[in-house]
């Protein structure tokens, strides 16, 4: 059975980098889209952050902690889509999304791949995008990085990057705060020089010129990278035995990386 | 003798013969949720054409773009939650079959519906500045507040809609009417954003029956908003309808298989279930259902 002996996965590894992009956020609404999000923001809010307030990803804020999709039990508040949006203009908020393409300046795309006007694939669609990365914190998670992801320029711009929102000027860039890009690989901020994505931690077994390799632009790599910290004995329980003990995290994340 | 408020029951007939070639249509809900699915099948049957359709996209979405009813649409999504793609949409995006397209951020969006709701040419929002919203949509342009911070905002315009077409619960037979859901998702501001408004419910129910056993909080619908009330019990398939039925999963995967397949796929998925009227499309849905247990 699983115990906390058993080896460290990289699943479990970046649901720790992921609850650590939240650790710092106090008492605001976490927005995670997708799977390991969910996982690392209910894992920061058991740890690093109790203050969080969490939600079903359907209409209520929920003041337990359940499993990852089982039903709440205490309700602390209602949050339907209007409110959603007024939390995001409230600012109280950190999201974080998926992203079919970043670049170097951290602009995200979800809406299409190719030409806008007929593109080669319709993916979603701008979703709430362009509006939560000028309003409220935003980070990205990516469980496949590669060239394909990691690209030079994105299509279609429906998150903003800080650079693009400092050229579209103080009201863009006022809020503006891409936090995080969590990767299957490492973990990156846009703080790089000239806004651009920066890596900050690699996860255990990677090294810095795979992660070089894999990305489809020049990264800004620091003189001295860090590898992203192990899970502690504590998350490692918490993650198997409570969170997420069917393994779903796999799915996005398998064994062999 | 004293007059109550008048009867805006009608049929789904009734409501399509309402509609005019060319009209823009808001349609309520939200992505695969609480749809007014028997309505928006009404018009896949009418000869109605060249829409504008206003809606956070799903099957509707899907399901009137491959009918070529869709001259412009204006969507911040089309998805269906569970299969997150919709293929019809997909389908018509890549072979370029909607003539115009107008990509809103889903805040925009509700910005624009709120803008004309409150009959206001456009409110200020951050959402959009710096993003290929505004790239692609040019027309959509920015305002300086006149205080003293400058900032200089994106002027989202009203949508207004000559129509908007929503599913509720229940209603009465004026017009007001109530979610029993989660989430109300935008209907209100929908109807207040058009002209007329025509809502069906799973049921029609007297006045003092929408509140006996429901907070009146939940009556989300006035009847002055409204223009028609259509009784449409499973008129929400296959989308939500919390607490009545949730999305028919099944169903949805044999559309979304149905819809990504080939020409033949879509025809025979088209002549089992879409072709006849909203009483043979819920005979086949559960002629479907039978199959499937």
């Amino acid at each position: 059975m699983s115990s906390a002996t058993e080896t460290v996965t990289l699943a479990d590894v970046c649901a720790a980098a992921i609850a650590d992009s939240f650790k710092d956020d106090g008492e605001i609404f976490a927005s995670p889209m997708g799977l390991l999000p969910m996982l690392g923001v209910r894992l920061a809010k058991l740890t690093s952050n109790p203050d969080l307030v969490i939600s079903d990803g359907e209409s209520l804020f929920l003041a337990g902690v359940p499993p990852l999709f089982a039903k709440g039990d205490v309700v602390e508040g209602w949050i339907p889509f209007r409110k959603v949006f007024d939390v995001v203009a409230y600012g109280k908020r950190h999201v974080m999304m998926g992203a079919t393409q970043v670049d170097k300046h951290g602009n995200q795309n979800i809406s299409a791949i190719g030409d806008w006007a007929q593109p080669k694939r319709q993916l979603l669609g701008s979703r709430g995008a362009p509006g939560n990365t000028v309003n409220n914190r935003t980070s990205y998670w990516v469980p496949k990085h590669s060239g394909r992801v990691f690209v030079e320029r994105v299509d279609i711009v429906s998150g903003v990057g800080p650079k693009l929102a400092k050229e579209a000027g103080p009201a863009a860039a006022r809020y503006n705060d891409i936090h995080r890009i969590v990767s299957n690989l490492g973990v990156f901020d846009v703080k790089g020089a000239d806004d651009s994505v920066r890596l900050l931690s690699v996860h255990p077994g990677v090294t810095v010129d795979e992660v070089r390799e894999a990305t489809g632009f020049e990264l800004d790599v620091p003189a001295d990278v860090p590898t992203t910290r192990e899970p502690t004995t504590e998350e490692l329980v918490l993650i198997r035995e409570m969170l997420d003990p069917k393994g779903l995290r796999f799915k996005e994340v398998p064994h062999d990386g | 003798m004293t007059k109550g408020p008048r009867d805006k029951q009608i049929s789904i007939d009734d409501v399509v013969g309402e509609l005019k070639d060319g009209m823009t249509i808001g349609i309520g809900g939200w992505g695969p949720r609480r749809k007014p699915m028997a309505l928006v099948r009404a018009i896949l049957r009418s000869d109605l054409k060249d829409l504008t359709i206003v809606s956070w996209g799903g099957a509707d979405v899907g399901l009137l773009a491959r009918a070529g009813k869709i001259r412009k649409l204006v969507y911040a999504f089309v998805s269906l939650d569970s299969v997150p793609l919709e293929p019809n949409f997909q389908k018509a995006r890549q072979e370029g079959t909607i003539p115009e397209l107008v990509e809103l951020d889903e805040g925009m969006f509700q910005t624009g519906l709120r803008a004309a709701a409150q009959r206001l040419p456009f409110l200020p929002m951050r959402a959009g500045l710096g993003s290929d919203v505004l790239v692609n949509q040019p027309w959509i342009k920015t305002v300086t507040s006149p205080y003293a911070d400058g900032e200089e905002l994106v002027a989202v315009p009203a949508l207004h809609l000559d129509v908007a077409l929503v599913h509720l619960n229940r209603a009465d037979q004026h017009g007001n009417a109530t979610y029993l859901g989660p989430d109300p998702f935008f209907d209100d501001l929908f109807c207040m954003a058009a002209d007329r408004a025509y809502v069906s419910v799973e049921q029609v129910v007297d006045t003092a029956g929408l509140t006996v056993d429901t907070p009146v909080q939940r009556l989300l619908l006035s009847r002055m908003m409204v223009s028609g009330v259509v009784e449409a019990p499973n008129g929400a398939h296959f989308t939500t309808c919390t607490p009545d039925y949730e999305r028919d999963e099944k169903f949805q995967r044999a559309y979304a298989a149905a819809a990504s397949g080939s020409d033949e796929d879509w025809a025979a998925f088209s002549a089992r279930f879409l072709e006849g009227d909203e009483a043979s499309y819920q005979a086949a849905v559960a002629a479907f259902k039978e199959e499937q247990a």
